[in-house]
């Protein structure tokens, strides 16, 4: 169990900066539009999701109606639609606890799921529930500190943001590394690009996901032959390794 | 200020409740199933590795490309992530190589206003 904890915290740490900051600069605003502590502590155990609650200050602050900030939420969330797909049989393994893991699938935690490699010591489904549990605590926790102390910190974080974007680069470049086919990865990417200069920064997300997962299904054969192809040169490499040592011995 | 604690407790229930609706869908859709369709199961293999690219996009998408500093110090963080992670394979150090350059650049090199 502690092995399994250790590396479940190990894996949460490059989270830890982007949430600390995130959650902070959210109770900072909560504390300046006027609500009180414990505003921010419910937001951050039953919305957790950082972005969105960031624009729930300023909808809380407008005065919006629930109608529109259902929509709001629906439209900065939605991109969470596309991230269950990858773990349904994951999380169906998980117990009681199938409910908890689908709740708290944020960007980061998707992130961490989707790059992880277990060792052959821990028990993948606590692991998995003590990455969840102890990002979700670190959140609960920055939401209330931003609240309580926000004003009191001294230096300048600004640009500590920037960590969530360095550490999904880095869950980018392994899974490159450990795919086959790059065919998914270069899908996205155009699909992303493409629709980023032509509807520009707000609303290029959902056309790239739901074309990225059109691409992907009418390219299936062609990624399935990909699969088999790198399987054929692997064995032939292997092949011509032992080849080449047996020349050698010559 | 006062605040009408009803309003605002509809309002928290209201995003949290969307929110879970959107992380829930296709554990709905697809979690009651004993064996998954083929092709959800195909999509589950491939679709992080698009997700996630187009994440990095998503973090990069406030970026000003046409006015000074024409995102250069987001860029040129990014470069310096990929080069270390390169290097060292080290998600810890990349992390932090590229933000400590993000937060130097946007304060020396690259001060916007403020």
């Amino acid at each position: 169990m502690m092995k399994s904890f250790v590396f479940a915290f190990k894996q949460a740490i490059p989270v830890f900066f982007p949430y600390l900051f995130i959650g902070i600069a959210f109770g900072v605003l909560m504390d300046e539009a006027g609500y009180t502590a414990g505003w921010s502590f419910l937001s951050g155990i039953f919305i957790y999701a950082g972005s969105m609650q960031i624009v729930l200050v300023s909808l809380l602050t407008a005065g919006a109606s629930l109608g529109t900030i259902a929509v709001m939420t629906f439209f900065v969330n939605a991109r969470h639609i596309f991230y269950g797909i990858a773990f349904i049989e994951k999380f169906k393994k998980m117990g009681r606890k199938y409910p908890y893991m689908i709740v708290t699938l944020t960007d980061e935690v998707y992130s961490i799921f989707c790059s992880i490699d277990y060792p052959d010591e821990v028990d993948v489904r606590k692991t998995d529930f003590y990455i969840t549990l102890i990002l979700h605590l670190v959140w609960i926790l920055s939401c209330l500190a931003g609240a309580l102390f926000g004003q009191l910190i001294p230096y300048d974080l600004a640009g500590i943001e920037f960590s969530a974007t360095a550490f999904f680069i880095t869950v980018c470049m392994n899974q490159w590394q450990s795919m086959d086919s790059h065919l998914p990865a270069i899908t996205g990417l155009i699909s992303a690009l493409a629709f980023y200069f032509i509807l520009g920064p707000s609303q290029f997300i959902l056309p790239a996901l739901a074309v990225s997962v059109l691409v992907l299904i009418v390219v299936r054969s062609r990624w399935l032959n990909d699969q088999k192809k790198n399987r054929g040169l692997e064995l032939e490499a292997g092949l011509t390794e032992q080849a080449e040592e047996i020349s050698y011995e010559y | 200020m006062s605040i009408n604690w009803i309003n605002t407790l509809e309002a928290l229930l209201v995003v949290a409740l969307v929110t879970i609706l959107t992380r829930s869908l296709p554990f709905l859709f697809f979690g009651g199933k004993k064996e998954l369709p083929d092709t959800i199961s195909y999509l589950g293999t491939v679709l992080p590795a698009a997700i996630m690219i187009i994440l990095v996009v998503f973090c990069l998408r406030n970026i000003g490309l046409t006015a000074y500093p024409f995102g250069l110090p987001e860029l040129l963080s990014v470069a310096v992530v990929i080069i270390v992670h390169r290097l060292r394979k080290n998600v810890f150090l990349s992390i932090s190589a590229g933000t400590g350059l993000y937060m130097v650049l946007t304060r020396t090199l690259f001060m916007t206003g403020c």
